[in-house]
C-alpha cells in the first residue's frame, strides 16, 4: 500500500522530469531536472524490492554521469544558445506518440504471466551469487570489464590534444 | 474516488511498463528533436533508464527469485556508463573542430 502511493508519486515526478529535460530551453537546467530524474528512478528501484541497483543507480547515474554531462555542458558554450528544437519537432512528436500508444496497447492487451512468489530481499547477496558464482554470469563481467577499459583508452584517444 | 475500481491499485507490472513507454517515448522525442548534442545524449540516458525499469519489473513480477532481469539492468548501466563516457569524449572533439555541438551543422558526411 505504501508502495503503491509511492509508485503514483514518484511517477509523476518521472514524467515531469523526463518532460522538463526535452522542454527546458536552458541546458543547464534541463541536466539538472536530469539528475532529478534519476534520484526518482532509484526510488522506483525500491518500491521494485531491488535495494542493490537503487543504490547502484544513484552511484553511477547520479554520481557519474550527470556529473560528466554537467562537464560537457561547462566545456561547450552552446549553453547560451539553449536546448533549441530541429526542423523535425512535428514529425518527432508524431513518432514518439505513435511508439507510446503502440507500446501502452502492447502492454495492455498482452497476457502476462505473473509470478505471486514475494520478492527476495536484500538482493546484494543473491545478485552477487549470480554474477560470480557456479553457473553464473562471470564470463559477461570479464566481458563488461574490458568494455569500460576500452571505454576509457577510447575517451582518451578521442579527447587528447593532437 | 476508489483507486481500486478504476485498476490503479494494486499497483501491477502493467503500471510499471506503461511509465517505462511513457519515458522511452519522451527520450525518443528528444533524440529526435533536439539540436544540442549534449541534450540528445541526454535523451539517450533517459531511454536506457526507461528499458531498466522494464527489465527490473519483469524480474520483479514474473521471476521474483531468480533477479535475472535485475543482473541484465546492471550490465545496461555498465553499458550506458561506457556509452556516456566515449559520447561526450566524441562531442569535445566535434566542439574542438566546429567550435559548435549543433547537430544541425554537422554535415560533413552529407554528399
Amino acid at each position: 500500500m505504501v508502495f503503491d502511493i509511492a509508485f503514483f508519486v514518484l511517477a509523476v515526478i518521472i514524467v515531469g522530469a523526463a518532460l522538463a529535460v526535452v522542454i527546458l530551453k536552458d541546458v543547464f537546467r534541463a541536466a539538472l531536472s536530469l539528475v532529478m530524474l534519476f534520484f526518482t528512478i532509484a526510488g522506483i528501484y525500491i518500491t521494485l524490492h531491488a535495494d542493490f541497483l537503487a543504490v547502484v543507480q544513484v552511484l553511477v547515474y547520479v554520481g557519474a554521469i550527470s556529473i560528466l554531462i554537467i562537464v560537457a555542458i561547462m566545456l561547450t558554450h552552446d549553453a547560451r544558445q539553449g536546448s533549441t528544437s530541429g526542423k523535425l519537432r512535428i514529425p518527432a512528436i508524431i513518432v514518439g506518440l505513435l511508439l507510446l500508444g503502440m507500446l501502452v496497447f502492447t502492454v495492455v492487451t498482452t497476457k502476462w504471466q505473473l509470478n505471486n512468489t514475494p520478492p527476495l530481499e536484500p538482493t546484494t547477496a543473491a545478485i552477487g551469487m549470480k554474477l560470480f558464482g557456479e553457473g553464473g554470469f562471470l564470463l559477461p563481467v570479464e566481458i563488461s570489464a574490458i568494455l569500460l577499459l576500452a571505454a576509457v583508452l577510447g575517451a582518451i584517444v578521442l579527447i587528447r590534444e593532437k | 474516488m476508489n483507486l481500486t475500481s478504476l485498476g490503479l491499485m494494486p499497483v501491477g507490472l502493467m503500471h510499471y511498463l506503461i511509465l517505462s513507454a511513457v519515458l522511452f517515448a519522451i527520450g525518443l522525442y528528444g533524440v529526435l528533436a533536439k539540436r544540442n548534442a549534449v541534450v540528445i545524449l541526454m535523451c539517450i540516458e533517459i531511454m536506457l533508464n526507461a528499458v531498466n525499469i522494464a527489465l527490473i519489473a519483469f524480474s520483479r513480477y514474473v521471476v521474483p527469485v531468480q533477479l535475472t532481469g535485475q543482473i541484465f539492468a546492471l550490465f545496461v548501466m555498465v553499458v550506458a556508463a561506457a556509452e556516456a563516457a566515449v559520447g561526450i569524449a566524441i562531442i569535445m572533439a566535434i566542439y574542438r573542430s566546429h567550435q559548435s555541438v549543433d547537430v544541425d551543422k554537422l554535415d560533413l558526411m552529407k554528399w
